[in-house]
């Protein structure tokens, strides 16, 4: 099925180089802009437009394009932007399968490539690339972090996740860090929207709690339907399915669910006050996750584009992995293989007056890497 | 595992069973009466769930959004059928696809363009919340026991609506014989653009009931659509009784799959690996029974004579 939906370009603030030394940089941003999936990348685009628009910088092209959230779109489109386009970065996907689609390829083509969201195992672990940074996180962390939270509370936990990679990282992730019994482990169909089965065996299962990775509409139709199922055991995960994206279409039902993410906007340092006050006036609305590394990831590139000229290719490498930038999330620096060492926060959804939002409670992990990176060898 | 676990399940069965008899019923009725295949069933689908979430959250009543889910889905139908659908009815099914296919993808920009990107929201009423005691289950959600009540309320109607009325005589005469009935005066233009009407209110019904229960975006009808079109098949295209039969074989064999599979696996296998093994063979089990069911009834279970 191939969409091909109104995949917009726009150019956007191209000025005539002012300065004759500064060198113009010309950013691929492949996202999610169409079908199901498109509200996650409208918050990437959305924070990342928003990060360049502050900056002043008249040395930025941005070319982005939607990739409908299929792989083979994503290739197409990334190809063009490399041969047609000329880009000298790029950035924007959301999804594991599609970064894994086009990242190895494109920096194989000397392209920099900076991830905003996924973080497969294997670019993390044996196919690393110097010219492969990661600015979100590897996928198993906010799955360790619960498990490691749910050692403090809980000692028969019952786990679920889709039947597909990301789906298995997430119960390894979970099970990396937890120590106590495992009351089930299910995986369920990708896409899937009901999920009555798998609540009756939850609830005959004697769990004293619940882990759950269901992202986009496969997490609001599980917690909505748990909520009305009568079943009273406390649920967790990772913060994907209790992101400001999803809040509103989840409702009340993720009241004090706690889940884990790298950031949350109530995170208390100046880069994100000013973040998260820009982008509610800018859009109106509250950022997500998504949003927040986005937004990072645009300020690491103003950081190294003042560093070194993105024409010489292993000066703006090193200014990359310099990380100096001021992160909404607070400290952060890059591993070894240019995946982050950051904080892993646990949240809690709340209520503020009409909003459902989230708040810290606690920290799960102080500089947390990853589990592959010693498998890099760059 | 207890039997109240089991009794659970099948009910779990029964009531996916319903759900998809819904979308079910009006694309076979479709199909039998018209000769079309319409992929964008599914889209009305859609529109049915957005319609119910928009109105709902504007009024603040889940039962006026019924109402306009219902409204909106047969009158999407209605217009698509007039301005789209009729001109497909003398070309053959390839034609008919890539023209249906053409409205899901102007259906889905069209709603994200009307509503955004976000997942609407839109919550059970207070009347059905919540769970009920069920002897020898436990607690059971009522929302889904409304719902299987729904679904038979529907088929009976549908049976009566078809052996029955007027209506249900000449969508009968329809499906043997088109030419016959229009030289006896009946406008089928019309009949048509009522059963295709007919068929979408059906499915913006099932969208705003089941919208309660998952989450209401763009692109959710597609998954239900495969799974409607697999119940027609096993059931006999064309065929109401069909539909029925399928949709709860489909319903509770899917059902059953994945509640029991893994744990069938499990005792040879470690639990991570009968996990994996069994949600991956449960995945595959509704099409393991179609392609047996075809193997020896090449029509489906109840083919309406051809």
């Amino acid at each position: 099925m191939k969409k091909t939906i109104a995949a917009g370009i726009f150019g956007l603030t191209l000025a005539t180089a002012g300065l004759a030394n500064a060198e113009p940089v010309k950013i691929g941003v492949i996202t999610t802009l169409s079908g199901g999936g498109a509200g996650l990348g409208t918050d990437m685009r959305d924070a990342f437009v928003l990060a360049m628009k502050q900056s002043g910088n008249k040395d930025v092209e941005l070319v982005i394009e939607d990739d409908a959230q299929k792989p083979e779109i994503a290739v197409q489109i990334a190809e063009k932007m490399i041969q047609s386009d000329k880009v000298d970065l790029m950035t924007g996907i959301i999804w594991s399968n599609l970064a894994m689609a086009v990242v190895p390829n494109a920096v194989s083509q000397d392209i920099i490539y900076l991830s905003p969201n996924a973080g497969p195992s294997a670019l993390a672990g044996a196919k690393c690339s110097p010219n492969y940074f990661n600015v979100a996180y590897q996928n198993d962390n906010f799955h360790e972090a619960m498990g490691q939270y749910a050692n403090k509370d809980y000692k028969k936990t019952f786990i679920l996740a889709p039947n597909y990679p990301a789906g298995k990282d997430s119960l390894t992730g979970f099970k990396r860090y937890y120590k106590g019994e495992l009351a089930g482990e299910i995986y369920t169909q990708v896409g899937q929207t009901d999920y009555a089965a798998e609540i009756a065996q939850i609830r005959d299962s004697g769990a004293d709690s619940v882990f759950f990775f269901l992202p986009g509409g496969m997490g609001i139709a599980f917690m909505k339907q748990y909520a009305q199922s009568g079943v009273n055991i406390p649920v967790m995960g990772p913060s994907f399915s209790f992101s400001q994206d999803i809040l509103p279409a989840v409702g009340d039902a993720a009241l004090g669910v706690k889940n884990s993410a790298s950031w949350a906007k109530d995170l208390d340092n100046e880069a994100n006050k000013a973040f998260v006050e820009a982008f509610q006036a800018e859009y109106n609305r509250l950022p997500s996750v998504y949003a927040a590394q986005s937004w990072d990831t645009a300020n690491l590139i103003l950081s190294a584009m003042a560093k070194a000229s993105v024409k010489d290719k292993d000066a703006f490498r090193a200014a990359l992995k310099a990380a100096d930038f001021k992160s909404v999330r607070g400290d952060f620096s890059f591993n070894t293989n240019n995946h982050p060492i950051q904080n892993i926060y646990v949240r809690e959804v709340i209520k503020e007056g009409d909003v459902l939002t989230n708040k810290i409670i606690g920290t799960a992990f102080e500089k947390h890497g990853d589990a592959y990176a010693e498998q890099c060898k760059m | 595992m207890s039997i109240a676990l089991l009794i659970e399940q099948l009910l779990n069965g029964l009531q996916l069973g319903v759900m998809l008899f819904l979308m079910a019923a009006g694309l076979t009725l479709i199909f039998g009466v018209m000769g079309l295949i319409n992929l964008a069933h599914g889209s009305l689908y859609m529109v049915g769930a957005f319609a119910c979430a928009a109105v709902a959250a504007a009024t603040g009543s889940f039962w006026i959004g019924l109402v306009a889910s219902l409204i909106a889905s047969a009158a999407a139908g209605a217009i698509t059928e007039i301005v789209v659908i009729r001109r497909l009815y003398d070309r053959d099914h390839l034609d008919q696809v890539l023209a249906t296919f053409a409205l899901i993808l102007m259906f889905s920009e069209g709603m994200r363009w009307l509503f955004g990107s976000f997942p609407l929201y839109l919550d059970i009423p207070p009347l059905l919340q919540g769970a009920v005691p069920l002897p020898g289950v436990g607690q059971y959600q009522l929302y889904r026991l409304a719902i299987i009540g729904v679904g038979i309320v529907v088929a009976i109607g549908l049976y009566f609506l078809i052996a029955r009325t007027r209506l249900g005589m000449r969508i009968r005469a329809g499906e043997s014989d088109r030419e016959m009935i229009g030289a006896l005066g009946v406008d089928i233009r019309t009949l048509y653009t009522v059963v295709f009407a007919l068929g979408a209110a059906l499915a913006g019904l099932a969208g705003a009931m089941v919208g309660a229960l998952q989450s209401v975006q763009v692109g959710m009808g597609e998954p239900v659509l495969i799974l409607a079109f697999v119940v027609i098949v096993i059931g006999g295209i064309g065929s109401i009784k069909g539909a029925l039969f399928g949709a709860i074989l489909v319903g509770v064999v899917d059902t059953m799959g994945r509640f029991l599979l893994p744990k069938i696996f499990a005792l040879v296998l470690p639990a991570a690996q009968a996990g994996l093994i069994g949600a991956a063979l449960a995945s595959m089990l509704i099409y393991i029974v179609m392609a047996f069911i075809l193997a020896f009834r090449p029509s489906g279970l109840f083919a309406a004579q051809s």
